[in-house]
């Protein structure tokens, strides 16, 4: 079976798990049925406790899916605490479905899996040790990789039901109103956790920062949540986000920021009341001060930025130059802190932000979105998710979510050492090239064919060196030599959905 | 040509190479340790292979710890690892290079 990329897909599997090829970007006008959770009626009263063994003891069963925010990163000490327990009371099967899985989880994970504790996952991403190990196959079915938007809608429409949802917070008061904007290990916005509050059968907060009742701003309430049980430690405050976001001073990425900022401005699209996303890497951060400066020099103010917020933006969002930050998650410290200070840093849920299948998500009104890529094709299709060694390191984030905008630009150097970024056919197809319009390197710019209108706006401007992508294709062949293709098992490792719940690649088992 | 002292040439940096050359009793024996290996393997043994040839080394061991060094950089510091390993580092080889 073959997707409309021309991705090769495992038939039984698909039949089995009774998923579809990837066909269009196009979402329409669909009408779906959303799922409700079940509610254990309470009238808030004894909601606290300390003995996390007996919560876990009580509501988690063989079978069941669990699952766990991401915000607080690299510092978080809720995932480990939590599967340590249900290791240690012998609780198999479960299915894993938090909104992403960071470095600090992978240890546990991986032994959370290799003990038969953890079956399944469904998540956006994973690296280092957990990303090698399920490449070669520790799992025996396939991990379902989701945008944080196809997260959101497979929440609501009833593809992931979350029996126990574990929800740490650096403040809660004893029936659960919680933020994460206040406390020791504040990271801002709770935008992925709210649907697992809102949708999940049974809802465990975890704080250290117990508060007075009642806890405001609560956009995790009490009336989603049944339990508030206290620890000795939610997270790591240092290593939640880097502390100041470092300015690269990479000349590369330097140059792909001011070209991707050119790229922009000549843009139909840089006017009044425009708005834009930007990734978390050193050229698109960069991208943010260039924006700055022509900004001012041009009198242009943005409506809203949105997504993954940073330092960048904030400081945007203080000058006056952005109306409004639309916040799903904070990147580093500094935005995590301005969203208690900002009445304008708007805090939305994964389905406000990204979801495919609401009323209208902020993505479907995006202008611009600057994003990057590990690889990039000739058809324009974008892979964050295995590199160049096959093996699984990244997650799709929100690229396929971000990457409906109007003006979607892709920022990558030509090569990276001797891994060329641009090549003839991706590892893994993430982000579909119907929704990429610029491909920005070092050594020149491609503009999607099916984009003529920009190429005409783009072709006489100075400084934008404009080919085609299969130039782009040769130039890094010529640098770096013709690559050997990888060597995979048959067994699927990974399945990769767009965010309407298609297929649009899977990930094979690396070979040895 | 007799390679008379283990020499070594290159850092662990990104993008460079670091070879090491010693003497040798059984033809010429590549170890190469890439995070490209799957990818570019052959080309980074066939290019280190190549300088080998051209100082005329019959008997030698290679190791190579490669940081996703391009095809020039590889041959550059193959050529002065060997050069040093050779004692000759003072006088260019130029039928080598």
């Amino acid at each position: 079976m073959e997707n409309k990329l021309g991705r090769v897909l495992p038939e039984t599997l698909m039949e089995k798990l009774n998923l579809k090829p990837f066909e269009t970007t196009v979402i329409g006008h669909p009408i779906v049925q959303r799922t409700a959770p079940k509610v254990r009626v309470s009238n808030g009263d004894d909601k606290v406790t300390n003995d996390l063994k007996k919560i876990v003891q009580d509501n988690v069963k063989d079978g069941m899916t669990i699952s766990f925010h991401h915000h607080f990163r690299n510092g978080d000490f809720v995932f480990n605490q939590v599967m340590k327990i249900i290791m240690d009371l012998g609780i198999k099967n479960l299915t894993l479905a938090p909104s992403s899985l960071t470095g600090a989880m992978n240890d546990v994970a991986i032994e959370a899996i290799k003990n038969g504790t953890v079956t399944n996952i469904t998540t956006s991403g994973m690296r280092g040790s957990l990303g090698e190990e399920v490449s070669h196959g520790i799992l025996k079915d396939s991990v379902i990789f989701r945008s944080h938007g196809g997260r959101a809608r497979a929440i609501e429409e009833g593809d992931i039901k979350i029996d126990v949802a574990f929800l740490g917070v650096p403040n809660a008061d004893r029936c659960g109103n919680a933020n994460g904007m206040y406390g020791e290990e504040a990271f801002g916005s709770l935008g992925y956790a709210l649907m697992d509050a809102n949708y999940a059968d049974k809802v465990v907060l975890l704080t250290d920062n117990l508060v007075d009742y009642p806890n405001t701003p609560a956009p995790i309430n009490q009336t989603m949540v049944d339990y508030v049980v206290e620890v000795d430690k939610v997270g790591d405050p240092d290593k939640i986000g880097s502390g100041a976001t470092r300015f690269t001073t990479d000349p590369k990425n330097l140059k792909i920021a001011n070209l991707v900022s050119d790229v922009i401005t000549n843009s139909s699209y840089f006017k009044e009341g425009f708005s834009f996303q930007t990734g978390s890497g050193g050229a698109a951060l960069a991208v943010t001060r260039y924006l700055r400066k022509a900004m001012i020099e041009q009198n242009i103010h943005a409506s809203f930025g949105l997504g993954g917020i940073t330092k960048p933006m904030v400081d945007l969002l203080e000058e006056g130059l952005i109306n409004k930050l639309m916040d799903v998650q904070d990147f580093d410290k500094a935005a995590a802190q301005s969203m208690k200070d900002n009445k304008n840093q708007q805090e939305i849920s994964a389905s406000w932000y990204a979801d495919p299948d609401n009323k209208g998500a902020m993505v479907d009104q995006l202008d611009v979105a600057i994003l990057s890529a590990l690889e990039i094709d000739t058809d324009f299709n974008v892979n964050v998710l295995t590199g160049a060694d096959g093996m699984i390191r990244g997650a799709v984030g929100g690229h396929q979510d971000a990457g409906t905008a109007k003006l979607t630009i892709i920022c990558a150097p030509l090569v990276r050492g001797r891994i060329p970024s641009v090549v003839k056919s991706v590892g893994t197809a993430v982000t579909p090239g119907d929704s990429i319009d610029v491909l920005v390197t070092e050594r020149g710019i491609a503009v999607n064919p099916n984009r003529p209108e920009l190429i005409d706006q783009l072709k006489n401007v100075p400084g934008i060196d404009l080919c085609t992508i299969d130039e782009l294709a040769e130039k890094a062949e010529k640098i770096v030599g013709k690559e050997e293709p990888l060597k995979f098992d048959d067994n699927t490792v990974g399945i990769v959905e767009y965010r309407d719940g298609t297929v649009i690649d899977t990930i094979k088992q690396v070979k040895d | 040509m007799e390679i008379k002292k283990t020499a070594m040439d290159g850092t662990l940096e990104s993008s460079d190479i670091q070879i090491t050359v010693s003497k040798g009793t059984n033809g010429v024996n590549i170890d190469l340790t890439s995070d490209v290996k799957e990818r570019f393997g052959d080309d980074i043994i066939a290019t280190i292979k190549k300088v080998a040839s051209d100082f005329q080394l019959d008997n030698v061991n290679i190791k190579a710890v490669d940081q996703g060094a391009l095809d020039c950089v590889i041959k550059a510091r193959a050529i002065t690892a060997i050069q040093r390993a050779l004692g000759n580092s003072e006088e260019p080889a130029w039928e080598a290079l």
